[in-house]
């Protein structure tokens, strides 16, 4: 089997200061990954340099393309990166105002990606639009109704459907549940889990929250100070965590 | 009249617009940047356009100032005025003489030859502009064909009037490629734009950009395929003075109490229209 991801040796420096480095690991076809850590532990910095967002300065990102297997995105050229990044892959962003384009509708959100790879039938965009509202629990009434008109929580699944619109088959997200309260979390939680059994898709989610990872992630990165200082299970990972810094985090965890 | 140098701007800077002109001809509807020049008139009066058209004339050249259709508008005459004593090139009301013809938010109705040439004066040359407010971005999504945002827009407008509201400055691609604003034209005007025999030129002085169309190029309006372009006018109208029911109309209201007429916007289609009723009345 291929794997649908390889990254090898991936390091980003900020000037002298290091984001992250020497992270290297596979992603397997309909498998999550989870990367959890403490704030500027080099999370977010790997997601986006995974995702395109920003260049690498050492290593490889190695991506399963449709047509012509795997090849390193950052060979890719750019147009081709960017048909990339609204095809197979997705991007969700902790804050949904970044994800979303917040001065247009919630139907035109969802259609975006579908007119951006070339779809120029209105009914045709507008019967997937409100499918999508339906799958990610949004009444298809409100399709007309701009972002900011829905709660924090509504935004943050209007966001998860306009990334899946295109079918991608490797999703980016980045706090996916942060700055939501436990209720919302939790359904959004439900539904993630929902979507991303039922389309197999494959996903890396970073987060520092660790039920999130407990209830979404095969397997799980913890990283520190820009490295990876322990891989694994999830459950084997957070039951039995082997490295010091890994057993603090766990340990950190409030018990209700 | 030797004040001034022909048709007011310098060779060099001639030039520099011929040089702009020509990549801008060899990139159909490609926006090229250039140096523009502070002229006798405020930005927003047609500065690109009288830059473009002083690199254009030469003085064998007959030239034509429409504004909104019209030949008669203070924006119209102040500018064939001020090339009639820079240039002192012939000047002309009627489309079928000119050569150089400039022109603010309308092409003339009669269709243009072989030949001619038809300056643009554009506010806003960026069709994407208001979709994303960065030029880096906008550049980019250009060289890319990242053009699904503007597909959004015409989504949105579907989505909220039930059709694509756009009456004018309405997006086209040109030769498949780039998309272009035709600058604030009527949409009714956008299909005589496409396989025009005549030279188009877009100046845009405020932003310093200029693109082109050469001739018999390919200029789609952008569209659903199942909401598809429709070049739009005032519905059942005909002009009051000539009665034409093809050209595009202007509402001109007559008193305050509702009276309102339609009368043709191009002036010149409109005069040559009585002038033949009159000679067959005759």
């Amino acid at each position: 089997m291929t794997p649908l991801l390889k990254v090898e040796g991936l390091g980003k420096f900020y000037g002298r200061h290091l984001g992250c480095a020497d992270i290297s690991f596979t992603l397997w076809p309909g498998e999550v990954m989870g990367i959890v850590g403490e704030s500027g532990s080099g999370k977010s910095t790997l997601l986006n340099c995974l995702a395109g967002h920003m260049p690498p300065d050492t290593g490889r990102v190695m991506f399963d393309t449709r047509d012509q297997g795997l090849r390193d995105t950052l060979e890719m050229s750019e147009p081709e990166r960017r048909w990339l990044a609204r095809t197979d892959w997705a991007f969700v962003h902790q804050n949904p105002r970044d994800g979303l384009r917040m001065n247009v509708s919630a139907g035109g959100n969802v259609g975006d990606r579908l007119m951006a790879v070339g779809a120029r039938h209105y009914g045709d965009i507008r019967r997937q639009a409100s499918d999508w509202l339906g799958r990610v629990e949004i009444d298809a009434g409100r399709i007309d109704e701009r972002p900011r008109a829905f709660s924090g929580g509504m935004q943050q699944r209007l966001q998860i459907a306009r990334n899946l619109v295109t079918g991608p088959r490797l999703v980016f997200m980045d706090e996916p549940t942060g700055g939501l309260d436990v209720s919302v979390q939790a359904r959004l939680l439900d539904l993630l889990r929902g979507l991303v059994r039922h389309f197999g898709l494959s996903a890396v989610i970073v987060t520092h929250d660790l039920a999130v990872v407990r209830l979404l992630a095969d397997r799980l990165m913890v990283m520190k100070d820009g490295h990876v200082v322990e891989e694994g299970l999830t459950d084997q990972v957070l039951d039995d965590p082997q490295d010091a810094y890994t057993q603090l985090l766990v340990s950190s965890v409030l018990q209700v | 009249m030797t004040d001034y140098n022909f048709a007011y701007l310098d060779e060099a800077t001639k030039r520099m617009l011929r040089r702009a002109i020509l990549k801008a001809v060899a990139i159909p509807g490609y926006q090229v940047p250039f140096s523009s020049r502070e002229m006798p008139m405020p930005y927003g009066w047609g500065t690109g356009g009288v830059q473009v058209t002083a690199a254009c004339l030469v003085p064998e050249d007959t030239l034509k100032v429409i504004d909104q259709g019209a030949d008669d508008t203070t924006n119209a005459v102040s500018i064939r005025n001020f090339f009639a004593r820079v240039a002192r090139v012939t000047t002309t009301e009627a489309t079928a003489e000119a050569s150089v013809i400039q022109t603010r938010h309308r092409i003339p109705e009669r269709p243009l030859t072989d030949g001619q040439i038809l300056v643009f004066q554009v506010p806003i040359p960026e069709p994407l502009r208001f979709l994303e407010p960065r030029e880096t971005e906008t550049r980019t999504m250009h060289a890319l064909e990242d053009y699904g945002l503007m597909q959004v827009r015409l989504y949105e407008d579907i989505a909220r009037h039930g059709e694509i509201a756009r009456a004018y400055a309405y997006p086209v691609r040109v030769e498949g490629r780039y998309i272009m604003d035709p600058s604030p034209i009527p949409k009714f005007d956008n299909p005589k734009l496409d396989r025009s025999p005549a030279l188009h030129l877009f100046g845009a002085g405020r932003e310093g950009r200029i693109y082109a169309l050469p001739p018999h190029t390919r200029v789609e309006s952008l569209d659903f395929e199942d909401y598809p372009f429709t070049a739009s006018k005032a519905a059942g109208q005909r002009c009051a003075i000539c009665g034409a029911e093809d050209s595009y109309l202007d509402e001109v209201i007559t008193d305050d109490a509702g009276g309102r007429m339609f009368v043709c916007s191009d002036t010149d289609y409109c005069a040559t229209r009585v002038a033949a009723q009159a000679e067959d009345a005759a």
